[in-house]
């Protein structure tokens, strides 16, 4: 009976929608997960970890993500990286390896500092991600609702590996929900 | 200039010794001396030369280590590179493919803009900090005949990561340049390895 179900019991609205844009990952032929961890992020890392097909490589600093997807694909194969929106100026000199190797450059961003944040030394660089990645040449795709997200990274995956380009997703705080600071 | 160092290698003759007989080793050179150098030794396929995208070398390396675990992978680049990128070796040492080396050519300068003094110059141990990153060997090597046994390393696939910290003269040599031309770099290389161009 519906009474009975315990509130805990309902799938948390973020896996649901991590779910969907893991299997695109997967559809994508995606086998190299690397990442700076974030909230949002989370149940993506954490099914990566566990996919067998799929080699996720913990980062120290955003743009050390950019050099191994470029050493990945001299192997041929494909990878993403996901970050914050944090992440995005600490990226700006090396993608000048997207540029002068071109190479297919797929990155997911989680926006913070836009919606019910908490902590406003997160404003400066989200206020900007967008002319960061822009600055060099990377596409910006936004996605405001959950359920658009995996749609939109399945286009953008296309986009990228079919033609050589270079793109993020961006994840609106919104989707994130709002970070509980008083526990 | 004052170009003493603490090194005493050739750094002409430490590469083509490194690099001779390399069966199967891919390999990524930092920007600058370390390209020219490998370029000197001879062009090849399964090089890739950066000209950018300074402290990246090891993670390409790393990238390419674990997209290919069947074929050994040198990073072969300089101390100011590799300084630039310090907090890849704790990423490399994570994810501990078993088929990547780092080779760093250590002359304590940093060459391309005028042979200024790296951290190296001022005690700071490249090797030791690769060990507690959990590179499984790690050596400073000061001789020439300590080059052949470190090549033989670099051959294997399942030896876990090594790293040999190179002691170099400090010194100009002519630059030996390989093609500035990312593009086609990338595409050779990848060709190397039977992928094709999109």
């Amino acid at each position: 009976m519906l009474d009975d179900k315990q509130p805990d019991a309902l799938p948390d609205p973020l896996d649901v929608w991590s779910d969907e844009v893991f299997d695109v990952l997967l559809a994508a032929d995606i086998k190299h997960v690397v990442y700076v961890p974030d909230s949002g992020h989370a149940r993506l890392i954490e099914r990566a970890i566990a996919e067998p097909s799929i080699k996720a490589t913990v980062l120290t600093t955003e743009e050390e993500g950019i050099g191994v997807l470029l050493g990945a694909w001299l192997g041929g194969e494909r990878g993403v990286l996901l970050m914050q929106s944090s992440g995005a100026g600490n990226c700006t000199n090396t993608l000048s390896l997207v540029q002068s190797c071109r190479f297919p450059f797929l990155t997911l961003v989680t926006m913070r500092g836009e919606w019910a944040e908490f902590n406003g030394w997160q404003k400066p660089m989200a206020s900007v991600t967008e002319q960061a990645f822009e600055l060099m040449d990377v596409l910006v795709y936004r996605a405001e609702q959950t359920d658009e997200a995996a749609e939109l990274v399945s286009a953008v995956a296309d986009t990228v590996f079919n033609g050589d380009l270079a793109a993020a997703v961006l994840f609106s705080q919104r989707m994130i929900g709002r970070k509980e600071w008083a526990k | 200039m004052n170009l003493d160092s603490s090194g005493t290698l050739d750094r002409r003759k430490v590469v083509p010794e490194l690099l001779q007989d390399r069966g199967d080793l891919l390999v990524v050179t930092g920007l600058g001396s370390p390209a020219y150098d490998a370029m000197a030794a001879g062009d090849h396929d399964a090089n890739y030369y950066l000209w950018g995208g300074m402290g990246s070398a090891i993670t390409i390396g790393l990238g390419l280590a674990l997209a290919q675990p069947k074929r050994p992978v040198l990073v072969l680049t300089g101390d100011g590179e590799m300084l630039m990128g310090l907090g890849a070796l704790a990423t490399t040492g994570a994810k501990h493919p078993r088929n990547l080396s780092v080779a760093i050519l250590d002359n304590e300068r940093y060459g391309e803009t005028g042979m200024q003094l790296t951290h190296t110059a001022h005690g700071v141990g490249l090797a030791e900090v690769a060990k507690a990153c959990k590179f499984d060997h790690t050596e400073v090597i000061t001789e020439m005949d300590e080059i052949a046994p470190f090549r033989q390393q670099l051959q294997s696939t399942d030896a876990g990561l090594r790293f040999a910290q190179i002691k170099i003269k400090a010194e100009n040599v002519e630059k030996v340049l390989p093609s500035r031309d990312g593009v086609h770099i990338k595409n050779r290389f990848r060709a190397h390895l039977g992928f094709q161009p999109l």
